[in-house]
């Protein structure tokens, strides 16, 4: 039994490796979502077009636009002459905001009465607005700070933000753990799921039906190259984030392959499942896009699971993803130990089983 | 008006070459031949001899490297648009929309060959009146059988009366009955509507059909002519051996070892020899000779084997195998799809080391019982013993003892073909020196040293069935089921292949094969034809064609009485 | 019409009709995507789970917590000491944690830190938490300065001015930006796929020994995908309009103008790929990296495309997807705004020539 597994499995690599077309969509559909999600892929906001109406002549005003022209997050376009070009600009799209400062702003300022400014933003894409409000709150504050003491005042309370375990708040750290979910789920699941499909479009299942090899045996051998090819992508992502995007990975090797481990036996279990039912590769092909979508969307890959309705969040319990990602970001930044994560590990190790012992019955069932 | 004077087409000194995986392939090599106006021309060779390659040029759709190639007197190259509305042309696969209806279909190619709307109504009802669609105008064309999608492919492409009509591969994958029913029409074609025909097949027999016959291999023509001249060039030199004392293997072997001899077949009661000169062969004294007619297939073997250096030689190793009695057994054999009994009631049993074949049209049930016995497919009823084991509880272990081979290449392609013996080997359990014994005898006996490393799906048709059944044999089954083993291969390949058949069966190996081919009916030593789900009749070669109950018939004329005679009840 | 044309466009429609491959990547798969994205994401968060660990418990600590309390945008849970929160961050349940020290009550009034703890692991939840805890931060000095009658202590208040979406929904971004995804689906995905069906059947071969030129097999497959992409887009659009309850301040008709216009650019990068690919494995392959990946990422439908190395932002100018994108969060959301839509037009204009040119270049009438 052990032997005809392996030369099954022997022969499954060298037809995916052999194969133009398999070495493709092993090399480059994750390479090129390595370096998109790796480089484009950014909630960081750099060089936010903006500009500034003054009315002001004061040298606070200044200090203040060079406060923003200064941050890295800021890159100024234009200085306004007129109140009516502020919102061309914007409607435009040539800057995201207008920082506009009132006629008398330096000297109310230099009387100690408070002075507010205004600031305008393009809220057509949201997020970006709301960031480009957090970044200017966050340079007014220091900006708040140094003129307080300054200028003798003090303020009561003085809030010492700091973000553990992802100190500079970098996107990309937040992005790439999760890439190693997303692309081993990807190249697993294409794997599997064409790997009966193909092999009925060739004519060869029959041929392989005929030998004394029995239905397990036959999932067994289509399972494991799926599964092994899924651990050395995770294992290359890995090292791609740690040495190439310097994304620190601080909690235990053993840990983190143990909820690789895990989740492959539901990816490689529904992978499984869609190659048994379809026939063609086209079929397997979409029935691995519609999994994945949702899979991908609802997992908190991009944003967070606890912005969904309340039935939606319901339904992302039953995805592995949602526990893979809370896993490897928990490994990787947090460190966090084995046993904080043993929430996320026994659904993942639940939903595997399940999902191959639906992958064997349906073998069984849907090969003849 | 058709201009008459000028050939239909004329090609001088075509050739044409593609690349495919980094290497050059020359399809077609300083082609020349003519289609003369008002007569049907077979273009006739083996699979890659070059014909679908000859048959785009002559539709516009190639360019050729060298050469030239004119069609109803324009240039194929320059002005294939004015062609192309003059010529019909059915490709390989029917070209058929399947997803449309059969009137749909027609509808389609009708606007896109600008019949006008007032001809169509009477055109449509000349056409499927023709093609016997008139009962199926509103079923998809991808449910329709082999026979009809190929009759509705020959009316798409007849929807604008064309002055030539070329027609690739039309009958490949179809019964003979339904290829019967293609000839009539296309001989009605010809002579009420004087169109010219351009008709290419790798069917032999279909040869003796054409007024002109285009015979081509490994892309150059080997010959061209009337039919009747090139089975003239045979006469006297074909013989029938019988010998009622002597096993008609055993026969066979030893005529073919016999000097002067070309071709030696067993062909139902005897065997057919084809000889180097007009005197026939020497033989022992029981062995009675007699001359027969000679057949077009004898001409084409005789050239190739002046033209190929190489002549064949099968290396004689004789597999282990024991098996007596009965080992296929089938009692009442039922599978039902729904509602509908694909195979009802089939009854009949086969003993070791007789080659048994299956025959009958498409959806005759003939696949769904192939299907059943190799354990693809669970029976709905009845009882199913093969190699002595109930493949309902011990399909494992009857699978052991089974080879299959299929018709279409089934082996990984892009594995090589030690890769390919290594893991059939493997599949079947085969492992150490056990294993790399086989894949030894596999190599030396299919002579595939040189090859052994090449990728499979490169290879060339006649290595791809060689390695096919090598792949098959690599545990020494006890029975082997072919499926359409020798569809497309060149004579020579189909005769070397049923020398090794003929070689296991005599070493007691049971082979079960299905053909369309009814040449290959004649090989085995008895045939089941099957209708509707169910079996026909049983028995020898002999016996089948005696049954027919006209005079002196083919294999395929039993074949088709047979059937109709069924329809008509 | 041309009676030619006319037959292979009703031939397209009965294909499209019959196949339920299309019907799926037409209709199921916008419907999928825009529920999903409708309601599976949101960047809008509220209520986010935070700790407060006051060290002494007191009334002045009290008062500074209840701020949070008050605030919609977050669920406050009280941790006992820091440990214990921090244990409740690394574990996922909160994410932030706010440090009251044990001398918080001592030191008020002259700069009294408080410890703020982001989890930086979602590093974007981290920044928008940071701007909430500033905005609640800032109510409470105004509450406090008038409690105590004392003058506001800020120097410069911001005032800000969201422009078009001023709740900032990310549904009123989201769901326009995908209508781009969804259209670059059915105009390039799809018919990429069924051109390349053709040549895989055989079925192009018959076409092409009929009197059918060139132009009208592209013509054939043009108009019926663009058909069924604009039905693809009304789809959307009544979604987006009743459903999710976009806003669409330009005029109607020029959305239809400007999405015929990106239809026709898309269907040119199908017709595109499948004049380089004739297996439909290849060409969906080609048609998910090429143009579905990009439309997500590179178009600045979700990603800020300014933030984007320069690099990237190079490559998203060859990408039709960011130039409808912006048309359409324009329409949507501001209004019909020619100085936004007209460039972008004229870019897609010329991508449409590009691909168009490209395709006719690599057609002829030949089965080479």
């Amino acid at each position: 039994m052990g032997k005809r597994i392996f030369a099954l499995m022997v022969k499954e690599f060298l037809a995916l490796l052999k194969d133009k077309k398999g070495r493709l969509v092993l090399i480059v559909p994750p390479l090129i979502q390595l370096l998109v999600f790796g480089y484009a892929a950014t909630f960081d906001l750099k060089h936010v077009p903006f500009a500034v109406y003054s009315e002001d002549k004061g040298s606070v005003s200044r200090d203040l636009v060079a406060a923003f022209s200064g941050a890295s997050s800021f890159s100024l376009q234009a200085e306004l002459a007129n109140e009516k070009s502020i919102s061309s600009l914007i409607d435009k799209r040539q800057v995201l905001m207008v920082l506009r400062i009132g006629p008398n702003f330096s000297s109310s300022l230099l009387q100690g009465r408070p002075s507010p400014i205004q600031i305008i933003v393009d809220g057509r894409n949201s997020n970006t607005a709301m960031l480009v409000v957090n970044y200017s709150g966050t340079i007014l504050k220091k900006f708040n700070e140094a003129w307080a003491s300054s200028h003798g005042g003090s303020i009561p309370v003085r809030i010492e933000a700091r973000a553990w375990f992802n100190p500079n708040l970098e996107s990309r750290w937040f992005f790439i753990p999760g890439i190693v979910g997303l692309l081993t789920l990807l190249v697993t699941m294409l794997v599997t799921a064409l790997s009966v499909a193909r092999e009925r479009e060739q004519g060869t299942f029959d041929q392989l039906l005929v030998t004394p090899m029995s239905p397990v045996e036959i999932l067994i051998g289509k399972a494991l190259p799926g599964f092994l090819i899924g651990m050395l992508e995770a294992t290359v992502i890995t090292l791609a984030a740690v040495f190439w995007f310097h994304v620190p990975l601080l909690g235990s090797i053993l840990t983190l392959y143990v909820g690789i481990f895990l989740f492959l036996l539901s990816a490689v279990g529904v992978g499984l499942m869609i190659s048994s039912i379809a026939v063609t590769q086209q079929q397997g092909l979409l029935g691995a896009f519609f999994f994945m979508v949702p899979a991908i969307i609802l997992s908190g890959f991009a944003t967070p699971i606890r912005n969904m309705p309340t039935i939606v969040q319901d339904i992302t319990l039953i995805n592995p993803m949602r526990y893979f990602l809370i896993m490897l970001r928990g490994v990787f930044l947090q460190g966090t130990p084995f046993p904080l994560l043993l929430p996320e590990l026994w659904p993942l190790a639940a939903i595997g089983i399940v999902c191959l012992a639906i992958a064997g019955w349906l073998f069984r069932n849907r090969m003849y | 008006m058709q201009d008459v004077l000028n050939p239909a087409i004329e090609a001088s000194r075509l050739s044409k070459t593609f690349l495919a995986g980094g290497r050059r392939i020359e399809a077609l090599n300083e082609v020349s031949f003519t289609v003369k106006h008002g007569l049907v021309t077979g273009l006739i060779g083996p699979d890659a001899a070059g014909k679908s390659t000859l048959m785009r040029l002559a539709a516009g759709l190639l360019v050729p490297d060298s050469g030239s190639i004119s069609v109803l007197s324009l240039d194929a190259t320059r002005q294939s648009l004015k062609i192309q509305s003059a010529i019909g042309y059915m490709p390989q696969r029917f070209g058929l929309y399947e997803d449309l209806t059969v009137q749909e279909n027609l509808d389609l190619y009708a606007d896109l060959q600008g019949v006008p709307m007032g001809d169509r109504p009477s055109r449509f009802e000349e056409l499927l009146a023709m093609a016997g669609l008139f009962p199926f105008v509103k079923r998809l064309a991808g449910n329709l059988s082999g026979g009809m999608k190929q009759k509705l492919g020959l009316a798409c492409s007849l929807v604008r009366q064309p002055e030539l009509l070329l027609l690739d591969e039309p009958t490949v994958g179809v019964d003979p009955v339904s290829r019967r029913e293609l000839w009539s029409i296309v001989y009605r074609l010809v002579k009420e509507k004087g169109t010219s025909v351009l008709l290419s097949t790798a069917y032999l027999d279909e040869a003796e059909r054409c007024d002109e016959v285009v015979l081509l291999h490994e892309g150059s023509v080997l010959d061209q002519g009337e039919p009747a001249t090139f089975r003239k060039s045979m006469d006297g030199r074909v013989f029938a051996a019988k010998a009622p004392g002597i096993p008609k293997r055993l026969l066979q072997t030893e005529i073919s070892r016999t000097p002067g001899v070309i071709d030696a077949l067993i062909h139902g009661d005897h065997v057919r020899i084809v000889m180097e000169g007009l005197t026939p062969p020497d033989a022992r004294p029981d062995v009675s000779i007699v001359p027969l007619p000679p057949r077009f297939e004898d001409r084409f073997v005789t050239l190739l084997k002046k033209t190929s250096s190489v002549r064949h030689e099968v290396p004689y190793e004789k597999p282990i195998a024991q098996a007596k009695g009965a080992v296929i057994e089938l009692e009442n054999l039922q599978r039902k799809f729904g509602d509908f009994y694909a195979v009802k009631n089939v009854t009949f049993s086969v003993s070791g080391g007789e080659v048994f074949g299956l025959l009958g049209a498409n959806g005759a049930g003939k696949s769904t019982t192939f299907r059943m016995l190799c354990g693809l497919l669970a029976p709905s009823g009845g009882t199913l013993r093969v190699a002595g084991e109930d493949l309902r509880h011990a399909a494992s272990k009857a699978r052991a003892k089974i080879g299959y081979m299929s018709q279409k290449f089934s082996l990984y392609g892009n594995l090589s073909i030690l890769e390919n013996l290594k893991f059939f080997g493997a599949a079947y359990g085969l492992s150490g020196n056990a294993g790399q014994n086989r894949i030894a005898w596999a190599i030396d006996e299919f002579s595939l040293a040189d090859m052994k490393d090449a990728v499979s799906g490169d290879l060339s048709l006649g290595y791809k069935q060689r390695l096919a059944l090598a792949c098959a044999l690599m545990h020494e089954p006890e029975i082997l089921f072919l499926d359409e083993p020798t569809s497309g291969v060149d004579p020579l390949a189909r005769r070397e292949f049923w020398q090794r058949i003929n070689d296991l069966a005599s070493s007691g190996v049971t082979v079960m094969v299905t053909t369309h081919f009814m040449e290959e009916a004649e090989y085995c030593d008895r045939l089941a034809i099957m209708a509707e789900g169910e079996i026909l009749k049983i028995g020898t070669p002999a016996e089948i064609k005696a049954g027919a109950g006209i005079e002196n018939p083919t294999m395929e004329d039993a074949f088709v009485e047979l059937i109709r005679a069924v329809e008509a009840s | 019409m041309n009676r030619r044309l006319g037959g292979l466009i009703k031939k397209e429609f009965l294909q499209i009709v019959r196949d339920p491959s299309s019907i799926a990547i037409a209709f199921l798969m916008p419907l999928v995507l825009l529920l999903l994205f409708g309601y599976g994401v949101s960047l809008d968060s509220e209520h986010i789970p935070i700790g407060v660990v006051m060290e002494k418990q007191n009334a002045d600590a009290s008062n500074f917590a209840s701020i949070f309390h008050d605030s919609r945008y977050f669920s406050t849970r009280y941790y006992r000491s820091t440990r214990s929160a921090t244990d409740a961050m690394i574990s996922g349940k909160i994410n932030a944690i706010v440090v009251l020290k044990q001398d918080f009550s001592r030191r008020i009034g002259h700069d009294a830190p408080v410890q703020l703890i982001l989890n930086g692991v979602d590093e974007n939840t981290a920044r928008i938490v940071s701007g909430y805890v500033d905005g609640a931060f800032q109510k409470w000095l105004e509450r406090d300065a008038a409690m105590r009658g004392l003058p506001l202590e800020t120097p410069v208040r911001i005032e800000q001015r969201i422009r078009f979406n001023s709740e900032l929904r990310s549904r009123n971004f989201l769901v326009p930006g995908l209508v781009a995804v969804i259209m670059t689906l059915i105009g390039a995905l799809l018919t990429a796929l069924v051109m390349a069906r053709e040549w895989e059947r055989g079925t192009m071969e018959a076409l092409l020994v009929t009197p059918v030129s060139m132009g009208e097999v592209i013509l054939g497959k043009l108009i019926p995908y663009f058909l069924l992409g604009m039905g693809g887009l009304a789809l959307s659009v009544a979604m987006a309009l009743w459903l999710f309850e976009v806003p669409l301040r330009g005029s109607i008709w020029v959305l239809f103008a400007a999405s015929s216009l990106f239809l026709v650019t898309a269907l040119g990068m199908g017709l595109f790929i499948s004049s380089i690919a004739k297996s439909q494995f290849v060409a969906g392959q080609i048609a998910i990296i090429g143009t579905f990946l990009p439309a997500f990422i590179l178009s600045g439908f979700i990603f800020d495309i300014n933030s984007m190395p320069k690099i990237v932002q190079f490559i998203t100018h060859i990408i039709a997807a960011r130039y409808y994108v912006a048309i359409l969060q324009t329409l949507f959301l501001a209004g019909n705004e020619w100085s936004v839509i007209l460039p972008n037009a004229g870019a897609l204009v010329l991508l449409s020539v590009l691909f168009f040119g490209l395709t006719w270049k690599n057609t002829r009438k030949r089965l080479e």
